[in-house]
C-alpha cells in the first residue's frame, strides 16, 4: 500500500498524500502518476480512485507546496492531507474484513465435515470429523470472535448490555460444549453452528463499517483541508517549511497566493483576497491588508501576505468551531438505534429463554448435560441473526440507492434519524437558493454589447465576472476579442476595443445597498448589471412534496424579512428572517420542545449549531466544509429534491427494517419451541440459521430501488 | 479410511492457501482502491517505452 511508510531507506523517502478532487476517469489517472513519476525529485505517484487522492514518494527535502505546484501544473486543483498515516475507520475495516475471511473459510470447511457427519458417517470416523471441526473452530472462534467479545466486556465492565453479550455467550457456551461433546464421544457438536453465526454476524458488521466509510471518503473529497503547515520566515531571513502542529504565536509565515494558511494570524505584510468558503459558504474573496486578522484555513488567492501567527493548532477560530459543533451533536450521539433498542428487550429475552429452559429440564429431571445442551440450543437458535445482518444490509443498500442520486448518507443512525422527521427547516441563502449570483437584466443589452462583457468576464475569476460568463456561453454568445485587458483588485476589468476603452467594474453610485451589481461602461456612457440570487429549479416543488409527505415546512434565516417575502410567496411557507445562529438554534430547540422532531437543512456556518442541534440535518454540496462535516447528509448538485429524495427513502428503509425484525420474531416463534423441546439438532440449526439470513436479506434487496 | 487422511489435509492445505492469498491481497492494498483499479485497463501506457 502506497500510504505505509516504507522500511527500507526510510530516511532518503518523504511520504506525502494529496487531495485532488477533479480525478474522474482513466485519463487523469495516467496523467497524473506519469507527470508526476517522470518529474525531478519525485521517486513514484500512485492515485487512488475511490477517495480521489494521490499517496506521493518523494526527495524529502521537497515540500507539501512544492508538490502541490506539480500537481497544479498538470491542471488538477490539489489540498496536500495532514497526516497520511492514520485513518482509524480504515483499519477497523480491515480487522473486520480479516475476522470475516477467517470465519469464512472456517465455516465452509467444518461444513463440509458436518455434512458427512449428518448423513450418517459414525464411529471412528465422526468422531475424527469432529475433533478436526474442533481444530478449526477453536482458534477461528478466538480470532474471528474478538470485536464481539471485546465490545460485550466494554458493555458488562460499564454495567449494561448490549446484542454483542448474547452473542458471545452464545459463541463461547457453544464452542465449550462442542468441545465436551467431541471429547465425551456425544452425538452431535454444534462447531458449524458457532462458527457460521460469527460468520454472518461478520458480514453486518462489515456492510455496516463500509457503508460508514465509502460516505466518509465521498464527503472527505468535497471538503478542503487545512494547511498541513507553513514557510516560516526566521530570524536570518531565511524561511523554512515548518509543520502546522509546530508553529507558535509571534513567528512571521509566508502565504503565496494560491495557498491555505496554517494559523490564525495577523497580516504585517501585503494585500490580498481569502477566499474563506470554509467558513461562510460565500466565494467571493475578502480584502485583507496590513493590520487585519486572518483565520487558519483560508485560501489566499492573490497575492503573497506575511503573517505573524497569534494562534495555532487547538487555538485557532476553526478549532473552537469544530469543539462547538463536537458539542452541540452531543445530543445526536445520545440517539440509540434502531437495532440497540430491540437488542434491549432481545437479550435479557433470549438469557432469561435459555436459563428457564435450563431451568425447566432440570425440574424434569434431565440431568446437567442434557439440559446444557438444551440451553445451547436455544441460544444459537435465537441468535440475532435477522439483527445484526438485516439492519445493515437495508442500510447500505438504501445509502448506494442515494449515493446514485447524488446523496452521502454518513451512517446508518443518520437515515433512521431522517425517517422520523416531522418538520423540515430550511435556510435560505445556498439552500432553498443557489448561493451564487445570476445576472437578471442581460437580454436588454445589444448583442454586440453582450460579447464585448463575455470578452472582459471571461479574462476574470470574480464571481460576478464568472457569473457573467456562465450566463452568456450559455446563451451562445460569442466573446471579442479585447487588447490591454488588465484587472485591478477591487475595482473591475478594463480593456480595449479598436481604441475605445470598454470596462466592468464596481458602480460609482450607491442605487442598491442590497442587491448585486456591476456597472458596464462603454464610450461615455454606462449601465447597471444586476444580479439576484436564483431559488434552486424545484424548490417549489420539493417543499410541497414534502408537506405531501405529513412534514411541515419552515424558513429560517438570517436575510431581511423584505427579501424573504418572495420567497415565502413563492413556495408557500412561513418564513422567519432575521435570525443569527443563535436564533436559529433557539428557534430549533423550541420546535424540539414543542416534540417536533426537526430536519435542518443549511448551508453556512451560521446554520452549523441548528445543524448539529437538529434531530437530522442535511447540507448542499456547495456549503461550507464545517456544514458538510456537521450534517448527517450531503447533497450534489443544484437541485433541492435530494431532500425529499432521501426523507422518503430512509422511511422505506425503517420500514423495511422493521419487516425483518417482524421476520426474525415469526423464526423465533416457530424455531424456539422446537429448540425447547430439545428437537432441534445442529443439522437443523444450520438450515434454519441460513434461511432465516438470506430472508432478511432478499427482503433488504428490495431497497436498491429506494431513491427513485 | 487411508483416502481421507490424505484427503482432508490436502482440502484443508488449499484453502489455508487461499486464505492466506486473501490476507496477502488485503495486505498489499489490492482492495483499496476498487474504482481505480477498473479504469487503469484503460491507461494506454505505450508512450512510457517509447
Amino acid at each position: 500500500m502506497a500510504a505505509r511508510p516504507i522500511e527500507i531507506g526510510q530516511d532518503d523517502i518523504g511520504e506525502s498524500l494529496f487531495a485532488v478532487p477533479g480525478i474522474h476517469c482513466a485519463g487523469c489517472i495516467s496523467k497524473i502518476e506519469n507527470g508526476l513519476a517522470n518529474s525531478p525529485g519525485i521517486l513514484s505517484a500512485r492515485v487512488n480512485m475511490a477517495a480521489k487522492r494521490v499517496a506521493i514518494r518523494h526527495d524529502p527535502t521537497m515540500t507539501p507546496p512544492d508538490l502541490k505546484a506539480r500537481i497544479v501544473a498538470l491542471g488538477f486543483e490539489a489540498e496536500p492531507l495532514a497526516d497520511p498515516g492514520v485513518d482509524l475507520s480504515a483499519a477497523e475495516n480491515r480487522t473486520l474484513v480479516r475476522a470475516l475471511a477467517v470465519a469464512g473459510f472456517s465455516s465452509m470447511n467444518i461444513m463440509l465435515l458436518s455434512v458427512s457427519v449428518w448423513s450418517g458417517a459414525d464411529g471412528a470416523t465422526r468422531e475424527m470429523f469432529h475433533w478436526l471441526s474442533a481444530l478449526i473452530a477453536l482458534p477461528t472462534v478466538a480470532y474471528s470472535g474478538q470485536p464481539f467479545f471485546r465490545s460485550a466486556w466494554a458493555a458488562l465492565r460499564h454495567g449494561r448490555t448490549n446484542m454483542d453479550v448474547p452473542i458471545s455467550i452464545g459463541i463461547l457456551l457453544t464452542t465449550i460444549m462442542s468441545l465436551y461433546e467431541t471429547a465425551t464421544n456425544g452425538p452431535h457438536a454444534w462447531f458449524d453452528g458457532a462458527v457460521m453465526l460469527m460468520f454472518f454476524l461478520l458480514a453486518g458488521r462489515c456492510l455496516d463499517s463500509m457503508m460508514r466509510g465509502r460516505a466518509r471518503a465521498g464527503v472527505a473529497a468535497l471538503l478542503k483541508q487545512t494547511a498541513p503547515g507553513a514557510l516560516v520566515l526566521e530570524a536570518d531571513g531565511q524561511s523554512r517549511w515548518t509543520a502546522s502542529t509546530a508553529l507558535r504565536p509571534g513567528m512571521k509565515m509566508l502565504a503565496a497566493a494560491g495557498e491555505r494558511l496554517a494559523a490564525d494570524g495577523r497580516v504585517v505584510e501585503g494585500e490580498s483576497g481569502l477566499d474563506i468558503a470554509f467558513l461562510t459558504g460565500e466565494s467571493a474573496p475578502v480584502r485583507v491588508r496590513r493590520g487585519d486578522m486572518v483565520q487558519a484555513g483560508a485560501l489566499n488567492v492573490e497575492a503573497p501576505l506575511t503573517i505573524e501567527v497569534t494562534a495555532a493548532g487547538p487555538d485557532t477560530i476553526i478549532a473552537d468551531i469544530a469543539r462547538l459543533m463536537e458539542e452541540a451533536s452531543q445530543g445526536k450521539s445520545r440517539y440509540v438505534r434502531l437495532a440497540d433498542r430491540a437488542a434491549r428487550y432481545y437479550a435479557p429475552a433470549v438469557h432469561s429463554l435459555a436459563a428457564l429452559s435450563f431451568a425447566g429440564w432440570m425440574i424434569a429431571g434431565a440431568g446437567v448435560h442434557h439440559s446444557l445442551l438444551i440451553a445451547v440450543a436455544v441460544l444459537l437458535i435465537t441468535c440475532p441473526c435477522a439483527l445484526g445482518l438485516a439492519v445493515p444490509a437495508a442500510q447500505i443498500v438504501a445509502c448506494g440507492a442515494l449515493m446514485r442520486r447524488g446523496v452521502l448518507v454518513k451512517d446508518g443512525s443518520a437515515l433512521e434519524r431522517l425517517a422520523e422527521v416531522s418538520e423540515a427547516v430550511f435556510d435560505k441563502t445556498g439552500t432553498l437558493t443557489l448561493g451564487r449570483p445570476i445576472p437578471t437584466n442581460l437580454s436588454s443589452l445589444a448583442a454586440e454589447d453582450r460579447a464585448i462583457i463575455l470578452g472582459l468576464a471571461r479574462a476574470s475569476r470574480h464571481p460576478l465576472s464568472i457569473a457573467l460568463r456562465m450566463a452568456l456561453e450559455a446563451e451562445g454568445v460569442a466573446p471579442v476579442p479585447l487588447g490591454q485587458l488588465r484587472e485591478v483588485a477591487g475595482e473591475g476589468m478594463s480593456g480595449d476595443l479598436d481604441g475605445e476603452t470598454v470596462s466592468l467594474g464596481r458602480p460609482r453610485s450607491l442605487i442598491n445597498l442590497f442587491g448585486l451589481a456591476t456597472e458596464y461602461r462603454r464610450d461615455g456612457h454606462s449601465l447597471l448589471l444586476h444580479f439576484t440570487d436564483e431559488l434552486r429549479p424545484d424548490a417549489s416543488e420539493t417543499l410541497q412534496s414534502l408537506r405531501d409527505m405529513g412534514l411541515k415546512t419552515l424558513i429560517a434565516s438570517g436575510d431581511r424579512p423584505e427579501a424573504l417575502e418572495d420567497i415565502a410567496r413563492q413556495t408557500g411557507t412561513t418564513a422567519i428572517g432575521a435570525l443569527r445562529p443563535a436564533d436559529k438554534l433557539a428557534l430549533i430547540e423550541r420546535l424540539k420542545d414543542q416534540g417536533e422532531r426537526v430536519l435542518m437543512v443549511g448551508d453556512g456556518l451560521n446554520d452549523g449549531p441548528a445543524l448539529a442541534a437538529g434531530h437530522a440535518s442535511m447540507a448542499p454540496a456547495s456549503a461550507s466544509d464545517a456544514s458538510q462535516l456537521t450534517a448527517d447528509a450531503v447533497f450534489l448538485g443544484d437541485r433541492l429534491a435530494p431532500v425529499a429524495v432521501a426523507v422518503r427513502a430512509a422511511r422505506r428503509t425503517v420500514r423495511v427494517v422493521k419487516q425483518n425484525f417482524t421476520i426474525a420474531i415469526c423464526y423465533n416463534v416457530l424455531a424456539v419451541p422446537l429448540a425447547i423441546a430439545g428437537k432441534v439438532t445442529p443439522l437443523v440449526a444450520a438450515v434454519a440459521m441460513s434461511l432465516s439470513s438470506l430472508v432478511v436479506i432478499t427482503n433488504a434487496l428490495r431497497l436498491r430501488r429506494a431513491a427513485k | 479410511m487411508t483416502g481421507l487422511s490424505l484427503l482432508i489435509p490436502l482440502a484443508l492445505c488449499m484453502g489455508l492457501l487461499g486464505l492466506g492469498a486473501f490476507f496477502w491481497a488485503l495486505r498489499s492494498g489490492q482492495f483499496d482502491d476498487t474504482d481505480g483499479a477498473g479504469m487503469r485497463i484503460l491507461i494506454d501506457d505505450e508512450d512510457d517505452q517509447g
